[in-house]
């Protein structure tokens, strides 16, 4: 088996509605029946971002976003697969349940 | 008789799809498929001129192929053990459904919708068709290293995303189908009008390499109508390449061709496809209406013969399922000759075409016919401005320069 990340893309400042929301729970409800749930989550928006920069001697603490862009991940599951047709099928579902474009990407080799 | 070379060429055609498939299966890995295959038929260079074409060949190379790459793993097995066991994992696929064959495996992974097209044809040339990476950056028109990345990019992909080596579930068969024939289609017409300026018009090394791999999806897929109606497609319009460039190096058009120079034997096969599809009684898809369009159009020995009403019948069939500006086109061809040209010329008006060469170049006629000759020349310049394919232009430079004034 190995696992992939979905992430979901968002161009707005508006949240998942009560409706995406059910549909989000009806969809990872069944990725737990089927063993194929490893985690999922929501995430704060680029306004909420923070970004660290440790690699001179001091520590520079940044607002906002690594990368400024109209789109951006919202939230993500991290699913079991054994290859990228199931994976593809799962990601699929997953997009009509949050209604949003995602993105799908494996996980390398441990 | 047939020299030993004529033999190797033909075993590699034959061949090289089922020895790399056969490969991929036992070893879960495309690149260590491919290059013993490569070697094996390096092998075969060095030994059969001395000793003899052996008797079965294939099972020859599949051998040589095998004993080399387990050499070659053996030899890693010292250096990674880690590597060996994912490998030999990897290597025992899940049972498949009723169609299970090691090249089909093959097509459809090269022809994996998750790669990008030109990587998609890319690969399935040379996994599955085996042509050199030089012979497809040639006939693609990009350096042979940009050509190599990409391959090895898509074979990258394909080992860390885990695109699977199998056939897709029943579920997903018919839109995977779907895209693979839109590879072969592509290899196709990229041969039957190549794109480049200084290239031969018409690429007959591609049309046949795509016609043979089409071959294969038909006979691994016999059920599949589109599959056949891609396969009749082919072959009709491969039976009019003989006359589709004329001796002075200019593209001729359906209406003026040589039809003594049509291959019959391409076109009785290509009938009898389309026969046996009509005989199906299954509601045709986008390749077998084309086919069927062409059915008609090779079926006339004269021109003056063709049954345009067929022809016009067929694409109002194929706009119910495929309403594209390219298909509204080349209906308006048949209106023209139905109803007269300035009808056509009415429903091409305001197609979002502007950028396709082969809308100016209809236009053009249509305009020519209704005398309007300022207009149709304007048409002819931008036709040929837009047409990036050297005997084309020659065509339309002619038909543009026998207006008058």
């Amino acid at each position: 088996m190995a696992q992939y990340l979905i992430n979901v893309l968002h161009d707005s400042g508006e949240r998942a509605t009560e409706a995406e929301m059910a549909a989000i729970d009806v969809f990872n409800e069944q990725l737990r029946a089927d063993r194929q749930w490893v985690f999922a989550g929501g995430l704060g928006g680029p306004d909420a971002a923070t970004v660290i920069d440790s690699r001179g001697a001091e520590t520079v603490v940044t607002d906002g976003p690594f990368v400024e862009s109209k789109e951006f991940v919202i939230g993500f599951w991290i699913v079991e697969a054994p290859h990228l047709d199931v994976a593809l099928r799962l990601a699929a579902r997953g997009s009509a349940a949050c209604n949003r474009r995602v993105e799908l990407r494996p996980f390398l080799d441990a | 008789m047939t020299t030993v070379a004529e033999t190797l060429t033909r075993v590699h055609h034959e061949e090289w799809a089922r020895v790399v498939a056969t490969l991929a299966r036992r070893f879960g890995d495309l690149d260590l498929a491919e290059e013993m295959a490569a070697e094996a038929f390096a092998t075969a260079v060095e030994r059969w001129p001395v000793d003899g074409v052996p008797p079965a060949p294939g099972a020859w190379l599949t051998t040589t192929a095998n004993r080399k790459a387990i050499d070659r793993l053996r030899r890693e097995v010292r250096r990674d053990e880690k590597h060996r066991e994912a490998l030999m994992l990897s290597g025992t696929p899940e049972p498949l459904g009723a169609i299970d064959d090691d090249r089909l495996r093959l097509v459809f992974t090269c022809c994996h919708p998750a790669l990008a097209m030109e990587a998609r044809v890319a690969l399935t040339l040379r996994m599955v068709g085996g042509l050199t990476v030089s012979e497809i950056a040639h006939a693609f028109l990009v350096q042979e290293t940009a050509m190599g990345q990409r391959i090895t990019r898509a074979k990258a992909k394909i080992k860390t995303a885990r695109i699977p080596y199998g056939v897709p579930l029943r579920d997903d068969l018919p839109a995977r189908v779907t895209g693979v024939l839109a590879v072969l289609y592509l290899i196709f017409n990229e041969g039957y009008l190549a794109s480049g300026p200084g290239t031969p018009a018409v690429r007959a090394d591609l049309t046949a390499e795509a016609i043979r791999l089409t071959r294969l999806v038909h006979a691994l897929l016999p059920a599949d109508g589109e599959a056949a109606g891609l396969l009749a497609l082919m072959l009709l319009t491969e039976a009019r390449r003989p006359a589709r460039v004329s001796a002075s190096g200019e593209l001729v058009t359906l209406a003026e061709q040589d039809r003594g120079a049509w291959d019959r034997q391409l076109i009785a096969e290509g009938h009898a496809l389309v026969r046996a599809r009509l005989a199906a009684g299954e509601p045709p898809g986008r390749y077998q209406i084309l086919a069927a369009i062409n059915a008609v159009h090779t079926d006339a020995r004269d021109v003056r013969d063709t049954d345009w009403a067929q022809i016009l019948a067929l694409y109002e069939q194929l706009i119910r399922i495929d309403a594209s500006p390219i298909v509204r086109l080349n209906r308006a061809i048949a209106v023209a000759e139905l109803d007269g040209p300035e009808v056509a010329l009415a429903q091409i008006a305001g197609l979002p075409l502007t950028d396709y060469h082969a809308y100016h170049a209809v236009r053009a006629e249509l305009l020519r016919r209704l005398g309007r000759s300022d207009e149709a020349r304007a048409a002819y310049d931008r036709a040929v401005e837009l047409s990036g394919n050297t005997a084309e232009q020659a065509h339309l430079i002619r038909r543009r320069d026998q207006l008058a004034g």
